[in-house]
Order: structure tokens, then C-alpha cells, then sequence
């Protein structure tokens, strides 16, 4: 087998720029062994985060050749090993070091976004009834395993640094896990429109093609939600329905 | 001590995977402070990658189910080693738990009434496994995490527990390091739960992540506790084994609940020729009755011997791999595309059931399993064993200290029950922070002795001595060379020489690591942290191979090929492992208390 030349971003908060390793890549390799071979080998104290490897924990997120994927699910197959495979930390965060970037912003939002409340139980010991059909539509927004490279890719927050007034996809999708849970009773139209910024969203798509989970972020949770949005302060007839009915019909 | 930021919590719940956060979220309940401590992100730990489903008797799909049966399964499946109290009290409580979770937004998949769907798994007499998909642990750790970041308890991520306090007999903190900038953090806390997980990485082929060194383990054997039934290390039948760089992932025994079945390479579906004489009443004899019994379209019918235990069904594959029937690359068959031949919309059936595995040998394999079969062999999983724990409290031998999850030993006896760890998590997660609290409220305050603090600040610098020789490799050549040392000679099937020259093994390289250095600094440096792990690494591989030479006969996930069958003298007791006045390791045998009447009767009625 073959040497191939990775170019690993190296640094910190305050500076940093791409270190060149070589390391042997054999059959079925994916680029998070690419990593901890040079680890081992010529860099014990280059940073990764990481845990499962096999693309169920959301950890090792990374730009690779500068496309957003996770480390542990990217085959070097897939790339032409004549030429140097870059790895950089996720950009839409601030960098801690080397391929590990600050989070902390995503843990920070979903803080702030109305937890479940369901309404009470259908049965004696506490349970509910719910059809599977019912379901499915949240369970696809629950295969979320929250590596946030749909936050990484959203240009709202890497290029436009709008942090502040925007929750980004990870959360539209959270949003819309509970909004349509069968279950849940709580109201987070107003927010979605106000704090959580979903205006700002132009549905570019970006976020549903990066997604490893492959979950239709644009079509099936934000554009929705924009509907919701729109439905409750921009058509006419339903502020008025909404205004007599009350705050929220939870039969949708 | 100035420099150290000190934090303050009446209950430190060390862990954030599903016992931890359950532990936190009940001990919050209990009106006292909690702090969360966990060496990764919150919702990363190891629970996200359990995927079968979480075993309770809810009778939702089999009426005929209760907890009595459960209770039994888990017995017989523990070879009947398991601390009886704890099955029992786990068998009852476990309905509640998942009901709970829905309670808290788990969204499990459905039966066709509406109720939670449950599904069929090893060792289990009825369809008991709550699941969504094949990704039900990540539906537990998410619903406790978005439960509990609203629960007031204080979350402290990607930081490590170097070394607990105690004052006195009791513990009263500990003292941790921070990765982001490698700074120390000094944790005072009236009572602590361990739920830190297993200790796979000792092994070198494993479905296990790197945070799983025995942290947990270590940390209470060091401050004095003792751990139990260390030599139970279960091996999953069915790891992935090509290509290389993925072998020991996961493959779920959900593709067996499925309707997935073994065969070497002579298509011999060879789990049929060798049904363990205690299970023979309970097996189906023919493809025909398991794939009734799988479908559920026959209540009499038994099932297909891949739904054996897992201990026994990973020495089979083990067998036909060693007689030379295995795969090409060394493991076994397993064929769930073979059921197109019996539903009409197979595929999507597949893919619907289990779309963590199509996903997973699509994208790492280049394999699609609703056309053709997978290769896998064993890989290791879980530690049966672990630290000792009141089956009541879940208080380890030392006061205020308590463990919960896999880190804690004796729910599972001398092997688990696929499903059974899932439930395990929260059933005695809830226990141990609700115990927590009130011993927290019961005692006052303890004080922390700053002699304490200051070795275990040094012992954790240690690696970034500049003093110490640099090698090649560093830390990380250790642990390659441990992994493969307990894989080749405390792995699935063991012999006294072995064993005992691992033991000796195991001593150089404690020697070793001792003196390793970790170039670069503090700041979120793997090598260092590495170094530091492996220290548990060692102690837990340690414990290990001591249960395991002590215990001469073969039973449930221990084999020992030199004594192939079970031995009665061995059938009650647990083994004991302690650090002794001299500081070596002891390991001693304990007779297990007999089992009251009404739980021996339950057992009785379901031979």
C-alpha cells in the first residue's frame, strides 16, 4: 500500500495553518484511522474529537477536501490518494485546537427551545396510544445524532455569523421533532419566528445534502415550519381563526 | 491549592450516558445539587450506540409476559452468578422506565393497537426489546439529555475524573481535568455516582469507544471498593470483520430478531447442531418453526437457535472460524436478504427494521444487506462484572460512593441479555441518584485534605514531565500492545499459562507506563490523555485476568479451554477482587447469598 500525504489544519484560537504528515492507507480505511495513525505515529498530541466510528455519535465532524462529513464515515476510496486529502476543523465555529472546534454555541440554543410537554396520558399506567404512521415523521427528525455539519455548511452562520438571531437547521429540525410529536402541546411558533430567526433561512438545501443521517432537513421540518409561520402572522384569515380559536390546534 | 477552581454539589454523578443522566435527573428530583461530569459532549457517551432495544416486560406484543419471566430469563441467561435482588428489582421497575421516557418524548416504534412495539432478542421467552429502529440507545440518551439540561443540574463536558477524595471512609470529591485547556477542577460533593461504562478498549478488537478505559472501575478500586465478577467480559457474536479499519463494529443481534441467520461457508446453518442442553425445550429444530416463532405468527413455536445466548452463540462462530468453515475473512455469514424468499416487500422491510446496519455496511463495506449476507465474528462489548454494589442502594463497599450502568456488577450474572443493558441504565440509574440524595442529605459536610489533592495533581502531570524519556509511539504503542496481549490470551477462550504470563505482562507494561511522556502541553492533548487512561486500562486488564485464572471451569461469557465444563463448587460464588494493605490486587471467592423462596419458586416454574 501506497503513502498518502494528509494535510492536517493545525492551531489554535489565536492562529494555526495546515501540517503535511504521510501514512500508509490499506483496504477500507476511512479518514479518522488516516488521523489516529498519524497520531500515533508522528503526532501524540494532535486534537480530534471522536467515539463511536461508526457514525452514530455525531463526534468527529470535519471538513474534509473542504466538504463537511464525518471522519469515521468518509472512505479513502473515495478520493484520488495521488493528491493531498485536507482535514480542517468544522469553520462555522470557532477553533480550540486542531480539528476541534468550539460547539458550545449548539448547546447553548437548544437551551433556550421549549422543552416537550405532552398532553396527558391516554391509558391508566401512564401510556399513550400513537399510530406508526404518526410517528414516522418525527422519528426521521430524531435520527439526529447532532454533529452539526448542517450548522457548519449553513451560510446564515458561516458566513453571515448571525449566531445570535439564528438557531440554525440542527434546531429547525429539533423544532420540528417536537412540534410534530403527536404528544406535545407546547407553542414555539412565535419563537421560530422572533428569537430563533427562521426568516433568515432562504432555503438553499445545503444543510439536507451534508446530512449523514440523510434526514430532508429543508422539505420535511424547516419549510414546514416557515408555513407555520407564515400561517399564523401573515394570512389574513388564519390570525383571525387563530385570534378566536386560541393559541395552538394540536391536531396537525 | 489557590490556583484549583473548587465546585460545589451535594451529589457528583460522574457519566453521562444513560445511568448518569437518569442518576442526575432523579438525584435533581430530590431537591439537591447535582453536578454532571462527563469526559466527552453531553449526548455523545456510549449509550447513543445501542441498537436493539430495551427489555421490559410491558406484554404489549406477548400478554403471556410479566416480570417474572423477565426476572427468570435474566437468571438463566446469568448462569444464575447474577446478585438476584437486583434482577428482580430490575425485571419489575423496568416497565415504568420506558414509559417514562415516552413521557419525556422518546418516540418508540409502534404495534399496530398503538402501544410500544417490542421485539424479539437472545435468551428472551417473549418479545420484550422497546426499540426504535436499530437506533434505541440514541432515543435514550437523547430523551434523558433534552430531559435533563432542564432539570437545574450543572453540566461540566470533556472533562475527566482523575482521582477521587475521600475523608475518611467516605468520599468527598474529586479531582478532575479539564481537556479543552488542561486545567484541574476540584469537585466537593457528599455523595458521587460512577456511571462511567465498561472497559473495552482494553481489547484490541471491540465495538467499544476510546472512553471506555474503567474509569469507573479504577476510581473505586482506588479509593478501596471492591469489584466483582471481572472475568465476564461478553463478546458480541456479531461484530463486523472486513474491511479491516471497521472490524469489531457493531453488528446489532436486532438482524437476528429480524429474522437474520448464521451460516459458514458451506451454507450450513450450523447453530442448529449445538443447542446447550438448558435451552434444548425452548429451541425451535427446524428453520421452519424459528422463522414462525420470528414472525409471530405461531405462539407455540420456539426460537431459532441464533436467538441463543450471546456467550454461546459467539463460541460457535468461533468454532466454525477455528474447523475452517468459516468466511473468507475470517468470521461467519449472517443473511437477513434470504428472508425476501418468505415476504413480498423485503427490501423495504430491511430497511425500515434496521437502517443503522443497511447504512452502515453500505457506506463502511460496500455491502447491501437486503441483497447479500454479512460477514461477522465476535467482538468485545460489554464487562458483566464491575464494581460491587448493594442491590437496594447501589452504594459500592465504600459509604457515599455509589455506581449504576455497566460500570456496576450484578444484574447480569456470568453473562447479559441483549436488551437487558438499556433497561439496566435506567432502572438502577434512578436507584443510585435517588440513594445518592438521601445519603447527601443524611450526612454533612466532609472535608477535603489538600495532601490528597496535590499527588493526584502530580500523578496526573506526570506524562508532561519533560524529565521523562520520549519513545516512539508513546502512550499509544502501550495500549496497542495491551489490546493485543488481553486478545490473545484473556480473550474469549482462556487457559491457566496463558492467563497467568498476561499477568506478568501486564506488570511491565504498568511499569512502563508509569514513566511515559506526552509531548506538547496541557491544551487538549490526546497523548496525554491517553497516557492517563491507560493507567485504568491497566488496572481493569489486571482484575480481569485475576477473576479469570481463580475461576477454573467455563460458564457463560469465561471459557476456559482447559476446563471446558461447568463445576458446581463454582456455580454460587462471585469473585472478589480488592486492593490488599500491601497494594497488590487480591482476588478471592464469595458464596452468593441463597435465593429467598418466592424468587427460587419463579425460576423453578419456568425450567
Amino acid at each position: 500500500m501506497a503513502n498518502t500525504t494528509f494535510k492536517v489544519w493545525r492551531g489554535d484560537k489565536d492562529s494555526g495553518e495546515f501540517q503535511e504528515f504521510q501514512t500508509e492507507v490499506s483496504d477500507g480505511m476511512v479518514v479518522l484511522d488516516a488521523v489516529h495513525q498519524i497520531q500515533a505515529e508522528s503526532a501524540n498530541d494532535l486534537a480530534v474529537r471522536w467515539n463511536c466510528k461508526a457514525g452514530k455519535c455525531g463526534s468527529c465532524s470535519a471538513e474534509i477536501n473542504g466538504m463537511p462529513k464525518l471522519m469515521c464515515m468518509t472512505r479513502l476510496s473515495d478520493f484520488d490518494l495521488e493528491e493531498p486529502v485536507t482535514i480542517e476543523p468544522m469553520r462555522a465555529f470557532p477553533p480550540v485546537k486542531d480539528l476541534v472546534a468550539d460547539v458550545s454555541y449548539n448547546y447553548r440554543v437548544k437551551q433556550n427551545i421549549k422543552p416537550f410537554k405532552p398532553r396527558q396520558p391516554d391509558n391508566e399506567d401512564g401510556s399513550w396510544n400513537m399510530a406508526q404512521k404518526d410517528v414516522e415523521r418525527v422519528q426521521e427528525f430524531r435520527k439526529c445524532i447532532e454533529c452539526f455539519l448542517c450548522q457548519d455548511v449553513c451560510h446564515v452562520l458561516r458566513d453571515h455569523h448571525k449566531h445570535d438571531e439564528f438557531i440554525g437547521p440542527r434546531y429547525f429540525v429539533y423544532n420540528a421533532a417536537l412540534e410534530m410529536h403527536p404528544l406535545d402541546q407546547e407553542d414555539r411558533v412565535p419563537d421560530l419566528k422572533k428569537s430563533n430567526g427562521i426568516g433568515y433561512c432562504n432555503i438553499t438545501k445545503c444543510c439536507t445534502k451534508v446530512c449523514p443521517e440523510n434526514i430532508t432537513i429543508t422539505d420535511n421540518a424547516i419549510i414546514p415550519l416557515k408555513e407555520r409561520v407564515v400561517d399564523r402572522y401573515y394570512d389574513p384569515i388564519k390570525m383571525v381563526l387563530h385570534k378566536i380559536m386560541g393559541p395552538k390546534k394540536k391536531s396537525d | 491549592m489557590a490556583e484549583i477552581e473548587t465546585i460545589e454539589h451535594d451529589v457528583l454523578i460522574i457519566g453521562a450516558g444513560g445511568a448518569g443522566l437518569r442518576a442526575a435527573i432523579e438525584a435533581s428530583a430530590q431537591g439537591v445539587s447535582v453536578g454532571l461530569v462527563c469526559k466527552s459532549l453531553l449526548g455523545k457517551a456510549h449509550t447513543v450506540m445501542a441498537e436493539g432495544g430495551m427489555a421490559a416486560a410491558l406484554a404489549n406484543v406477548d400478554e403471556r409476559d410479566s416480570w417474572k419471566t423477565h426476572f427468570a430469563d435474566t437468571m438463566r441467561g446469568g448462569y444464575y452468578l447474577n446478585n438476584w435482588r437486583m434482577a428482580q428489582l430490575h425485571a419489575q421497575q423496568a416497565p415504568d422506565r420506558v414509559r417514562e421516557l415516552e413521557a419525556w418524548g422518546a418516540v418508540f416504534d409502534r404495534t399496530a393497537a398503538g402501544k410500544i412495539m417490542q421485539r424479539n432478542f437472545g435468551g428472551h421467552a417473549h418479545p420484550r426489546l422497546a426499540h426504535v429502529g436499530d437506533r434505541t440507545g440514541l432515543e435514550m440518551i437523547r430523551t434523558l439529555q433534552d430531559h435533563g439540561i432542564h432539570q437545574g443540574i450543572d453540566v461540566h463536558m470533556e472533562c475527566t475524573m482523575s482521582s477521587l477524595l475521600k475523608d475518611g471512609d467516605r468520599v468527598c470529591g474529586a479531582l478532575a481535568y479539564t481537556r479543552e485547556l488542561g486545567k484541574f477542577k476540584l469537585f466537593k460533593a457528599k455523595a458521587i455516582v460512577l456511571a462511567t461504562g465498561g472497559i473495552g478498549r482494553a481489547y484490541k478488537i471491540t465495538s467499544n469507544s476510546w472512553e471506555y478505559t474503567g474509569d469507573g472501575q479504577t476510581l473505586a478500586y482506588r479509593s478501596g471498593a471492591d469489584l466483582i465478577d471481572m472475568e465476564f467480559v461478553q463478546f458480541h457474536p456479531t461484530g463486523m470483520v472486513w474491511p479491516p479499519s471497521v472490524r469489531g463494529i457493531l453488528v446489532t443481534e436486532g438482524v437476528r430478531g429480524e429474522g437474520g441467520v448464521l451460516k459458514n461457508k458451506n451454507d450450513e446453518r450450523f447453530m442448529f447442531g449445538d443447542i446447550p442442553e438448558n435451552y434444548q425445550s425452548s429451541t425451535a429444530d427446524n428453520p421452519e418453526e424459528g422463522w414462525r416463532y420470528v414472525t409471530k405468527t405461531d405462539r407455540q413455536a420456539r426460537r431459532p437457535p441464533e436467538l441463543l445466548t450471546r456467550d454461546h452463540v459467539a463460541r460457535c462462530i468461533l468454532r466454525e472460524v477455528r474447523e475452517g468453515r468459516g468466511s473468507p475473512h475470517g468470521g461467519a455469514f449472517l443473511d437477513i436478504a434470504w428472508i425476501k424468499e418468505k415476504i413480498p416487500n423485503a427490501e423495504a422491510h430491511i430497511k425500515k427494521k434496521l437502517p443503522s446496519m443497511y447504512h452502515q455496511f453500505k457506506e463502511l463495506a460496500g455491502i447491501d444487506i437486503t441483497k447479500e449476507p454479512m460477514e461477522v465474528g465476535p467482538t468485545t462489548h460489554y464487562v458483566m462484572g464491575g464494581i460491587r454494589v448493594d442491590g437496594e442502594t447501589q452504594m459500592s463497599t465504600v459509604p457515599g460512593l455509589y455506581a449504576a450502568g455497566e460500570c456496576a456488577a450484578g444484574l447480569h450474572g456470568a453473562n447479559r441479555l441483549g436488551g437487558n443493558s438499556l433497561s439496566d441504565l435506567v432502572v438502577f440509574g434512578k436507584l443510585a441518584g435517588e440513594h445518592a440524595a438521601k445519603f447527601a442529605k443524611e450526612n454533612g459536610e466532609a472535608s477535603i485534605d489538600p495532601d490528597q489533592v496535590s499527588t493526584a495533581q502530580a500523578a496526573a502531570l506526570g506524562p508532561l514531565d519533560s524529565g521523562r524519556a520520549q519513545v516512539d509511539g508513546g502512550a499509544y504503542q502501550i495500549q496497542y500492545e495491551l489490546q493485543e496481549l488481553m486478545q490473545d490470551k484473556v480473550g474469549i477462550v482462556r487457559k491457566e499459562e496463558e492467563i497467568l504470563s498476561a499477568i506478568d505482562e501486564i506488570e511491565v507494561l504498568k511499569g512502563r507506563a508509569q514513566t511515559v511522556r506526552a509531548p506538547g502541553n496541557r491544551q487538549y492533548n490526546p497523548g496525554w490523555h491517553t497516557a492517563l487512561d491507560l493507567q485504568n486500562l491497566l488496572v481493569v486488564s489486571e482484575a480481569v485476568a485475576r477473576a479469570a485464572v481463580i475461576r477454573k471451569e467455563s460458564r457463560g461469557a469465561h471459557t476456559r479451554d482447559d476446563f471446558p465444563e461447568k463445576e458446581d463448587a463454582f456455580g454460587n460464588v462471585n469473585t472478589v477482587l480488592r486492593q490488599g494493605a500491601d497494594g497488590q490486587m487480591e482476588a478471592i471467592q464469595e458464596t452468593i447469598p441463597e435465593l429467598p423462596d418466592e424468587l427460587q419458586e419463579i425460576i423453578d416454574e419456568r425450567r
